[in-house]
């Protein structure tokens, strides 16, 4: 037995997880054997973003938990057993399936369940609350066969419920209790343009209703009865009336409970046993619980800094928020209710817009107290900051809340914020973290993202972080240079804005107009990529050659060796039995190494530079078109098999991917570009980890966006839902093309998009609501590109004078005396250093 | 040194416009790139020390800071057209060759 002592977590949600992640990245980690248990059938997710599981995304996805977590830690966890008890006097955990541990320390981390009034008819069928994913499951279900759905409680969560039962394409009501929305957030004026603007989108909103009974309806399958006598018919109940901590199994142990619930703890996380702390939803500090995950997380850290026996101390939590609601949106700060005394108010309205916003300040005008903001938050970064930081504010605070119909400068500069300001609250990332972090070589938001997690969370921070990023460089004389090489002092996109302008279709042209010198790989091969994109016209042409890596000019992959690997394309992943036949006999026939790719093709390697035109005539013959694996294009459209042969399947896969890769084929982009479509959300084609995912759902077609693999692999986003193939078309059209013009050389769309200010959103409004204007445009540039299309490989062999290049010497039919190959399970492979030593001592004597 | 002796290769129009062939002479696999704009030809070894397989001759050509060079088609290292030195890593460098364009015929000096 290792000298180790054991320490127990109890609860594996988010704050539990939080929690054993900064243990593990503590140096105390080493001192301990971990054991946590997780009631639930999963381990932590994000229960933050839970509306997204209706709009597609999965329990997988929502996962906190990276893979292999708890095995690379040697953290013990039991999924789906729940901790029943404890014996404080012997130090031991007892489960409901009977496991025992003897603990040293033990965190309480079991978070809280939705509180349910105690009204009749509370337990009727299609009753039911929302905090699982379970629970989300029996939503999903009840809504099955049912067409109209009350949220009991119009607080924070009940509107989330809200939106997921309008998702779920309900008739949905909200009856609230109090007389406004979110009573706790908002005051009166914001509540009420909360509440017209959620009305708007199509839910009904009941205030001042107290419900006191459930009973069977007559047109649906249930019936509230509220205190008045009024009633209302609806099918599904859902509760969301606040949150109560779980503190059951403390209480029976005989910890220290607090009056109205809750582990009572105190500033070091501690229960009123000093060997086992509480954290999180389920702990009450000072009489308050706090329902929110960042005061969570700051408690998992005070409890491993007290472990490793640093002064920490939990000091309560700012509970302001920022948030969508049903893309409304909606935020909190600080005394929003204006309860200090003698307090004074500034109050903007702009009923047009729908816009509302108060400041509440000190009675002298010096401090910021609190601020309600509902319809545009774009302010809440820096009235947080003056809020939290008792910064003083400018001589007019309304200037803050006021339009800037000028362009003074209003707001505060990045700069007037204190090293410990918190930047991230999700994460507790200071402006001093952001700020070594720049110093240490990050350069762009998504760098700070990597580094410190900041605006990983719920994002709220994210224009926050880009203006400290880019007043921290403007400081250090670190204008960051975008200039995409010493031949040009243009970005990417200046560049090809460029070449659309002036109608440019040379490098040799641009160059000459725009730039210096004779050029570098870099910016030939952006410029290469550019006009390619751009005028589509044969790469091989005399004038763009020079512009190709050498995987373009040769039409093919050049591998290690300098030999050469072929991809013929197969549409969405589909073969004939016959065309398999004929791949396999011109393999055979040249001795090639053959592959089966990650893109549902197949991968032919170990091709001279003289064999390639040998080798795509036959292919061509065959029937085979080029599969531009060279190109820094579009690749492949993976798909499954689809409603034509699958149980499971929703619609044509297959069908769509072929359409989709013959209509894509051959654009060039500023990287590959990898496309997957599903027929159902089981997701057999991995659509969510490609640059554009598409899922089939009953409602149509879901387009995901954003998405890959490889070194530093992301799940796509979901851009757009349930629709039909015409306009699922007409948005990739616009996105891929925007992509092509905006983005910088090899950018993948994933960075593009966390780059791009105001990502997704933007992109959104971009593609989908056509802010810019351009929609048509792009659609037109695609066409052009779809209308232009050649096979390269059928072009290049039907000309003799771009034969000529294919062969290893310009003045000899000699080969390369370099390249080796010995074999290997039955098919060539290229020899290693060692091999070629050998062979060639073997070959002289 | 005496009179060099020079060796045909091939045609000016056999070469590639800012781009490269590779020749074979006295079983060495000689890079030759051609810069039409200013008339220039550079030889360089085939060979890429890096990547140890004989590609240079594919790789992209332009100039770094006024140098004359081409980018390795493998991993991407500079190499001075005109020396052979590598831009990236100066202990390493590649042989460079005389060469030039005699009466529209390519002519390499080992």
């Amino acid at each position: 037995m290792s000298d180790k002592q054991t320490l127990v977590v109890i609860g594996n949600g988010m704050v539990g997880q939080n929690f054993l992640v900064s243990l593990m990245e503590s140096e105390i980690s080493e001192q301990y054997e971990v054991v946590t248990f997780c009631e639930e059938p999963r381990p932590a997710y994000d229960r933050v973003h839970l509306t997204e599981y209706f709009s597609g995304k999965t329990a997988d996805q929502l996962s906190m938990v990276e893979e292999g977590f708890f095995e690379n830690n040697n953290i013990t966890i039991h999924i789906g057993d729940k901790a029943e008890s404890i014996n404080l006097a012997e130090k031991l955990v007892i489960s409901q399936q009977g496991v025992e541990i003897r603990y040293d320390k033990l965190v309480l981390a079991t978070g809280s369940v939705p509180f349910v009034p105690p009204i009749q008819g509370k337990d009727r069928a299609k009753c039911l609350v929302y905090r699982t994913i379970e629970d989300l499951e029996a939503i999903t279900t009840a809504a099955e066969h049912s067409k109209a759905g009350a949220v009991i409680g119009g607080g924070l969560l009940g509107l989330e419920a809200a939106k997921a039962l309008t998702d779920l394409g309900l008739k949905t009501h909200v009856i609230q209790f109090s007389h406004r929305l979110m009573s706790a957030q908002l005051d009166d004026g914001g509540a009420l343009l909360l509440k017209q603007k959620i009305e708007a989108l199509g839910v009904s909103v009941h205030t001042n209703r107290n419900t006191i009974e459930i009973v069977d309806g007559e047109q649906h399958h249930n019936k509230l009865v509220f205190a008045d006598g009024d009633e209302l018919e609806t099918d599904l109940v859902i509760f969301s009336a606040g949150i109560r901590p779980r503190d059951e199994i403390a209480r029976a142990c005989g910890l220290k409970v607090g009056q109205r619930g809750g582990i009572v703890i105190d500033n070091q996380c501690r229960t009123s046993d000093p060997d086992v702390y509480a954290i999180g939803e389920c702990a009450v500090w000072e009489n308050q619980v706090f329902g929110l995950v960042a005061p969570g997380y700051n408690m998992a850290r005070t409890v491993v800094a007290d472990l490793a026996g640093d002064a920490a101390e939990f000091e309560g939590a700012d509970m302001s928020t920022k948030l969508k609601l049903n893309g409304v949106d909606v935020a909190s700060i600080g005394d929003a209710l204006a309860n200090t005394e003698g307090c004074m108010t500034y109050t903007y309205q702009n009923g047009q817009e729908g816009i509302y916003k108060r400041l509440v300040v000190s009675g002298d005008g010096q401090k910021l107290l609190g601020a309600v903001l509902v319809g545009e938050a774009s302010g809440y970064g820096t009235l947080l900051q003056y809020c939290l930081n008792d910064i003083d504010l400018p001589e007019n605070p309304d200037s803050l809340i006021l339009p800037h119909r000028s362009d003074e400068s209003v707001g505060l500069g990045p700069d007037a914020l204190p090293e410990s300001a918190q930047i991230c609250s999700c994460y507790d990332v200071s402006k001093g973290a952001v700020c070594s972090a720049i110093e240490g070589g990050c350069r762009t938001v998504a760098d700070l993202k990597g580094e410190t997690q900041a605006a990983t969370g719920c994002g709220g921070c994210a224009a926050l972080l880009k203006s400290v990023l880019d007043c921290e460089l403007e400081k250090a004389g670190l204008e960051v240079n975008t200039d995409i090489c010493e031949h040009f002092s243009y970005t990417r996109t200046d560049l090809y804005n460029i070449v659309m302008v002036e109608e440019i279709k040379t490098f040799d042209e641009l160059i000459e107009k725009h730039g210096q010198g004779r050029g570098c790989e870099i910016c030939r091969q952006a410029v290469g990529s550019i006009l390619a994109s751009y005028w589509n016209d044969y790469i091989l042409e005399k004038s763009h050659l020079s512009l190709q890596d050498t995987n373009d000019t040769y039409l093919a992959n050049m591998q290690k060796d300098g030999t050469y690997s072929v991809v013929p394309r197969m549409t969405g992943g589909e073969v004939t039995p016959d065309m398999l036949i004929a791949l396999g006999e011109i393999a055979k026939k040249y001795g090639l190494y053959t592959k089966v790719t990650g893109g549902q093709r197949i991968d032919l390697f170990g091709a001279r530079v003289d064999q390639l035109p040998l080798i795509w005539q036959e292919l061509i013959d065959a029937g085979y078109e080029s599969g531009h694996a060279y190109g820094k294009s579009l690749r492949t459209v993976k798909s499954c098999v689809g409603s034509t042969w699958c149980r499971f399947g929703v619609d044509d896969s297959v069908g769509l991917a072929v359409e989709l890769e013959n209509r894509y084929k051959g654009l060039r982009a500023p990287h590959k570009i990898k496309f997957a479509v599903s027929g159902c959300t089981r997701e057999c084609a991995e659509a969510q980890g490609k640059d554009i995912g598409v899922i089939a759902t009953e409602g149509g077609w879901n387009l995901y966006v954003c998405g890959n693999g490889g070194m530093k692999p992301r799940h796509a986003d979901l851009f757009a839902t349930n629709l039909d193939k015409e306009t699922l078309i007409k948005y990739i059209d616009r996105v891929l093309i925007f992509y092509v013009r905006t983005a910088e050389r090899l950018q993948r769309t994933s960075v593009w998009m966390e780059n791009m200010e105001g990502g997704l959103d933007y992109l959104k409004s971009v593609v989908i609501d056509d802010k810019l204007g351009i929609g048509e445009n792009l659609e037109t540039q695609m066409q052009h590109v779809i209308d232009t299309y050649q096979c390269e490989w059928k072009t290049t062999i039907a000309d003799e004078e771009k034969l000529k290049r294919f062969r290893h010497f310009i003045n000899s039919d000699e080969q390369d005396d370099n390249v080796l190959f010995v074999e290997e399970r039955g098919q060539i492979r290229p020899a290693t250093e060692e091999e070629h030593q050998h062979l060639k001592i073997a070959e002289e004597a | 040194m005496t009179e060099q002796d020079w060796i045909d290769i091939c045609s000016v129009d056999d070469l590639q416009p800012d781009s490269g062939v590779c020749a074979l002479v006295k079983d060495k696999q000689i890079a030759v790139f051609y810069m039409p704009k200013e008339q220039a030809v550079f030889a360089i070894n085939n060979y890429d020390p890096f990547g140890k397989a004989n590609v240079l001759s594919r790789g992209m050509i332009g100039d770094l800071n006024g140098a004359p060079m081409v980018a390795s088609p493998l991993y991407k290292q500079h190499f001075n057209l005109q020396t052979g030195e590598c831009l990236d890593d100066p202990e390493v460098s590649v042989e460079a060759y005389s060469i030039r364009i005699n009466n529209g015929r390519v002519e390499v000096s080992l």
